[in-house]
């Protein structure tokens, strides 16, 4: 009892430096006055005291909404056609749709910018090629760009989510309205979609909060297009000297809309309705759609052109191109940009290896972490275990940016000074993708029945032999995919990585971000290209220990 | 001398009393069930003799030492049992013969003992072509003798058992009754058997405890328990019977249509006031013509007013002529008679047994 008490004490203080400090320092911060250290309510009047600073909290908001919608207009039918049509080339759509959720968004927002940029953009050139007019009409850097680029890596949730809900609906309700004389058009629209509605609104919400926390995009296309938005808004108050207080402050608003987004996404996903759908799938066949299978296909395809085919298309041109301009031709290739990130530059080979053993350390920490509490939680080991287990969900409703501000606020000061080591990026990564650790540890250990530990006990086995002999054995496989599934977005991570990365501990992320000042697009192309070949290879490793299922899985939510 | 006591033991969930104040002697080699519904706080009772849960008040003894009492039990693994699991609990990353010699490692017993071990015991359960399988290879019957032979092969102070038969098929589970009483009359363990299933435990048990809301309401064997239920419960959950209330008025049990004689009673001298009987279907006799007169038997007309065909046996439902009750009577395949038809009701005053509500 003594030694388990020990272990609690462990991860309690874990928990402590990784979720509760940072908030509670967050909270503190903006409400503290930076010279005097007087409670004050200056940081917020600073905060919301320029109509600067208002007009871009009302952009987010903006962006948030018009992107959930676009989600769902693009999201929402795809689903459809995927789960309960006979529409050809299905494997070909979760194939692309898979390619979207691998593309890093900043990426993509590079993509696009090659793609339609004013003048310059691919798109651009084919149109003014086409009509023989001076100038396309295309301008990535503004809202309407802006809004695209976020919803094009953000529908996958609509589709994943919906898929998920109509998955569940069997053949059998639609025949019971059939019988009743309703014809395909009715059903879909009195009964699939009507129950698949919450399952489109919780996603319209995700999408929503993924739209208003992302760093990367804005700063990549709003910025060039002179106008703000919150999170631009929060790294502009961290220009130097960098202004804390000031930016938890203006970070509050984004805190609390999540918050208070994800328990209403909750509540949706609750309601009534819904629970009919988890009850037995019953039959499911496809319905015939005749003449109406090519536009369907049609529009998959263009979704997945937009957000898969053409951004990696040009992406991989641009990587390969001595000009990105000078275009498709052979005399254009060249390996040099490549070698150039791999092999030439320091700044560049020591990014790459600080992403790997980051990314690496962080997703094994925030594993061992989740399973010890999972375990914790499961077996009622210690009072109050359910308490831990919402602490270590907590991160899945803070932004990223919001958690960076925290860990920026709570480790630069004594007495755990953090900041400039690697070890703030490696734990606020950790934090940051701790739910997804724990939404696996939980469902890995769930599925073990405590019978096989109890089997072991009364045998006259100790509860760690149980857990050497028994449960980690069991354990491998599920947590070689939670492992993974960590990695990959501890990889690529931005929003947090650019409030705590100093000189010496770029990631590639980061780097890309930096680079993109100096149009170097070649060079970002192929930084770029060397994340996407890391999560490919990592995407892969998850297939052959997990399954097909791996990745499009509705797992923590 | 007494294997396993368990004195007074009570164990709480918050306001929940999961089991009532249970006291229970095995005495060695004794193979003793905890049969009733589910909910009953027989499986709570096991795990708390297994040391995976604390009781609340009370002890529990092994050859006479305390391994459990509130606050300061002994741990599972110090207890020398073994226990058989609802879900086997077979454990998949291991063959058999790793899951059967488990225990032995743990007690380090010699690689080459351990092996000649788990043969011997694959043999008694007729396991030792499949030592080498593993788990998910193996049908259900062939894990529950899995989880036999890596329970017997340690050779336990005490052997649990939780409803380990529940998840067969039914012919599976008749088979393994006896399979299980078999292998305890081959190493006389004693036994604590958890069940809901009352044929399983008739089977298989020395004495079996009958609980209910936490408490034992009757511990006998398994013929007395049948004969002589002592409670309403007990009557009602061991086999089917039926409910007939009397009135003991000067010689007479007067029942509603009819009466007998007191003195006819197995314990008729004691018999007063109110009271309820237990009449067995099969204790009761039907006949076309009045029977002759007996010691112990009551004769009374009687009018068939539903019937059924069960194979095995006729079910009757039996009015007497005079009453409000219909009887449930059983009568052998050739004893047909139609509903309506006027019957000659035979009731042995002996085998019906007065208790308690």
């Amino acid at each position: 009892m003594d030694r388990s008490r020990l272990v609690w004490l462990l991860f309690v203080a874990l928990l402590l430096i990784l979720v509760v400090n940072p908030l509670a320092r967050l909270f503190w911060v903006s409400f503290q006055d930076p010279t005097t250290g007087v409670l004050t309510l200056g940081n917020y009047l600073t905060a919301f005291g320029r109509w600067r600073y208002i007009e871009a909290l009302i952009n987010s908001l903006v962006v948030g909404l018009a992107v959930g919608a676009l989600c769902v207009v693009f999201g929402v039918p795809m689903a459809w056609a995927v789960s309960r049509t006979d529409m050809p080339g299905k494997g070909l759509v979760w194939a692309a749709i898979l390619g979207t959720f691998i593309v890093p968004n900043y990426l993509g927002a590079v993509a696009w910018i090659l793609l339609a940029g004013p003048n310059a953009g691919w798109l651009n050139r084919v149109w003014m090629a086409v009509t023989g007019a001076a100038s396309g009409p295309f301008n990535v850097y503004s809202m309407p760009g802006l809004v695209l680029v976020i919803a094009i890596y953000s529908y996958p949730y609509v589709f994943v989510f919906t898929r998920g809900a109509l998955d569940l609906i069997s053949s059998e309700m639609d025949d019971a309205a059939t019988t009743l004389g309703a014809g395909v058009l009715r059903r879909t629209l009195r009964i699939t979609l009507p129950l698949t509605l919450p399952a489109v609104l919780a996603a319209f919400i995700v999408a929503f909060l993924e739209a208003i926390a992302l760093f990367g995009v804005p700063a990549l296309i709003a910025l060039p297009g002179r106008f703000q938005v919150m999170t631009t808004m929060l790294w502009q108050f961290f220009e130097f000297p960098p202004r804390v207080e000031v930016a938890a402050a203006y970070a509050m608003p984004l805190l609390v809309i999540t918050v208070a987004l994800f328990w209403l996404q909750r509540r949706i996903i609750a309601r009534k309705g819904y629970v009919a759908l988890t009850g037995k799938g019953g039959e499911r066949r496809l319905i015939r759609l005749g003449a109406w299978r090519w536009p369907l296909l049609a529009w998959c395809l263009f979704v997945t052109l937009l957000s898969f085919f053409m951004p990696m298309l040009v992406v991989l041109q641009a990587a390969f191109a001595k000009a990105w301009g000078r275009g498709f031709s052979l005399d254009n290739l060249t390996l040099r940009n490549v070698s150039f990130v791999l092999i030439d530059q320091r700044a560049t080979q020591t990014a790459a290896w600080h992403t790997f053993v980051y990314g690496g350390t962080a997703a094994l920490i925030a594993l061992v972490l989740a399973l010890a509490i999972a375990y914790v939680a499961h077996r009622r080991l210690v009072p109050l275990s359910s308490a831990l287990t919402y602490v270590a969900m907590a991160p899945f409703v803070i932004p990223g940016i919001v958690l960076a501000i925290g860990f920026y606020a709570a480790y630069t000061r004594q007495p755990l000074v953090l900041y400039g080591t690697a070890w703030i990026l490696i734990l606020a990564f950790a934090t940051r993708f701790l739910p997804i650790a724990y939404a696996n540890s939980d469902a890995a250990i769930r599925s073990i029945n405590p019978e096989l530990e109890d089997a072991v006990r009364i045998l006259g086995g100790s509860r760690a032999l149980a857990l050497r002999r028994v449960v980690a054995p069991l354990l491998q496989r599920g947590l070689a995919g939670a492992f993974i599934l960590v990695f990959i977005p501890a990889t690529r991570e931005l929003s947090s990585a650019i409030f705590l990365y100093t000189t010496g501990t770029q990631v590639l992320s980061v780097l890309l971000f930096d680079k993109s000042d100096e149009g170097n697009f070649e060079l970002l192309a192929s930084i770029g290209l060397v994340l996407v070949v890391v999560t490919v290879a990592l995407v892969m490793a998850g297939f052959r220990v997990v399954g097909r299922d791996f990745m499009l899985r509705r797992t923590s939510t | 001398m007494e294997k396993l006591v368990l004195r007074d033991v009570t164990c709480r969930f918050g306001a929940v009393t999961a089991v009532d104040r249970i006291t229970l002697a095995l005495a060695r080699g004794e193979f003793v069930s905890l049969l009733g519904p589910s909910g009953c706080g027989k499986t709570t009772t096991l795990r708390m003799i297994a040391g995976f849960l604390d009781p609340t008040e009370g002890t529990i003894e092994l050859d006479g030492r305390t391994i459990s009492a509130p606050g300061r039990s002994l741990p599972p693994e110090k207890r020398g049992m073994s226990m058989i699991f609802q879900s086997y609990a077979i454990w998949p990353n291991m063959t058999v013969a790793d899951n059967v010699g488990f225990g032995l490692e743990v007690r380090r017993l010699p690689r080459a003992e351990i092996r000649d071990k788990v043969d011997r015991i694959l043999d008694v359960v007729r396991m030792r072509h499949l030592r080498d399988r593993y788990p998910a290879e193996l049908s259900g019957g062939q894990q529950q003798r899995v989880a036999l032979a890596r329970a017997i092969v340690v050779q336990p102070d005490v052997l649990l058992l939780d409803e380990p038969l529940s998840n067969l098929d039914a012919n599976l589970r008749e088979e393994m009754r006896y399979e299980i009483r078999r292998l305890h009359d081959e190493f006389q363990i004693t036994t604590v058997y958890v069940t809901h299933d009352q044929a399983e435990a008739m089977v298989t048990s020395d004495r079996i405890a009958v609980m209910n809301a936490g408490r034992i309401e009757q511990l006998d064997e398994p013929r007395t328990l049948y004969a002589r239920p002592r409670t309403r419960f007990v009557a009602g959950f061991i086999g089917r019977t039926n409910f007939l209330s009397a009135e003991v008025r000067g010689d007479d049990v007067v029942f509603d249509g009819f009466a007998i004689a007191r003195a006819r009673f197995a314990d008729g001298p004691r018999l007063q006031g109110r009271l309820t009987f237990s009449l067995r279907p099969q204790s009761a006799h039907l006949h076309r013509h009045p029977p002759a007169a007996s010691e112990h038997a009551a004769v009374l007309p009687g009018r068939i007013v539903q019937r059924a065909y069960l194979g095995e046996h006729w079910d009757y439902g039996v009015r007497p002529k005079d009453g409000a009750l219909v009887l449930r009577v059983t009568a052998r395949p050739h004893e047909v008679f139609d509903v309506d038809e006027s019957v000659w009701l035979e009731l042995d005053a002996a085998q019906m047994s007065p208790i308690a509500d």
